[in-house]
């Protein structure tokens, strides 16, 4: 009795669908391209705030800032402020400012805070 | 019978994804987000409800991420907790009672994010336990005082293993592999997952996008 309602091949009417399933899931996840190269930024705030300050720390942003400038990328807000503080607290002065430095040349809205660092440490 | 079954599967399958895409919410309002318009954000550490106390630096560590990708400069988290802890605000609800006026002093930020995590670490259930991060938030205009917008997000390993979440369920499921290879901690990932969810433009009711988005004021 069904017969003719069976026979129909199945693709042809659920192609249709599938190809609206596939528009539909791709108006959800439209990836762009992030603003920063993170590299392991956070997971290294982290580490400094499960611990202290060390120097693995510093080896592995500044490995990955090599990695953020061969590829031309911009490295996330306070990447620069973050190896600032962990050179403070390594005793390298120098780097510190310059590193701060380089945040505010960045990010210029951070000129405050950074500023506000820089009169603190340089007491 | 088995055509009318694989028929029926793919017309529903259609409709579980589409309504997967557009869960209808409440639309939040926007105008004193829209009047304010931050540039910069400042994290205040998460009060923690649960009871793992790494709840609050973990997930202070996660938030950056989504934020400054929505284009907003988020304020240097682990120097923050360093200048208030420096100041006598050790704890995280010490922070948070902070005048914002005098927060905007200091940090010449704009808003300020105030969270807390309502969950944190494993709930065991009858065949498995799950790692869940939960937490909610609220950003605060810091000349105002006016609270211009706030949400509330979920996160759990368990999610890829039942295939309810469609794509997130995948990205979850990623995410949690990634971290079961490597040797840090099953929350600090999943806290990852609850603050994309929690504070990334572009979603229903999230925040908007900040200016170094190309798509800033677009929405």
């Amino acid at each position: 009795m069904n017969n003719t309602f069976a026979k129909r091949p199945v693709l042809s009417r659920s192609l249709p669908f599938a190809l609206t399933a596939c528009a539909l899931l791709a108006g959800c996840a439209t990836p762009s391209k992030p603003l920063y190269q993170w590299e392991s930024y956070q997971p290294q705030v982290y580490e400094y705030f499960k611990g202290q300050a060390s120097v693995e720390q510093v080896t592995i942003l500044e490995r990955d800032l090599q990695k953020i400038r061969a590829t031309g990328s911009k490295p996330p807000p306070g990447y620069h402020a973050q190896l600032g503080m962990l050179y403070a607290s390594l005793g390298k002065d120098e780097q510190v400012v310059q590193e701060f430095q380089t945040e505010k040349e960045l990010f210029p809205e951070s000129s405050t805070y950074m500023d506000f660092l820089m009169r603190k440490f340089k007491k | 019978m088995l055509e009318k079954i694989l028929k029926s599967f793919v017309c529903l399958s259609v409709v579980i994804l589409a309504a997967g895409c557009a869960a209808p919410v409440k639309q939040l309002d926007y105008t004193a987000f829209k009047q304010s318009r931050p540039k910069t954000i400042l994290i205040l550490p998460p009060l923690n409800e649960s009871p793992d106390v790494k709840a609050t630096y973990s997930m202070l560590s996660q938030m950056s991420y989504p934020l400054a990708e929505a284009g907003y400069y988020v304020l240097p988290v682990a120097l923050v907790d360093e200048t208030l802890k420096q100041n006598g605000m050790t704890l995280a609800a010490d922070s948070h009672g902070i005048a914002p006026a005098k927060l905007q002093e200091i940090f010449g930020a704009d808003a300020a994010l105030y969270v807390t995590v309502n969950k944190y670490g494993s709930v065991y259930m009858v065949l498995s336990s799950a790692v869940v991060v939960t937490a909610n938030a609220k950003l605060v205009d810091l000349k105002t005082g006016t609270v211009l917008w706030s949400g509330t997000a979920s996160a759990s390993s368990d999610e890829g293993n039942n295939s309810g979440g469609g794509l997130i369920g995948a990205l979850v499921t990623a995410a949690v592999n990634q971290i079961v290879n490597n040797v840090t901690d099953k929350g600090f990932t999943i806290a990852g997952v609850t603050s994309q969810r929690l504070l990334s433009a572009h979603q229903p009711n999230g925040i908007l996008y900040g200016p170094h988005s190309p798509k800033y004021g677009t929405d």
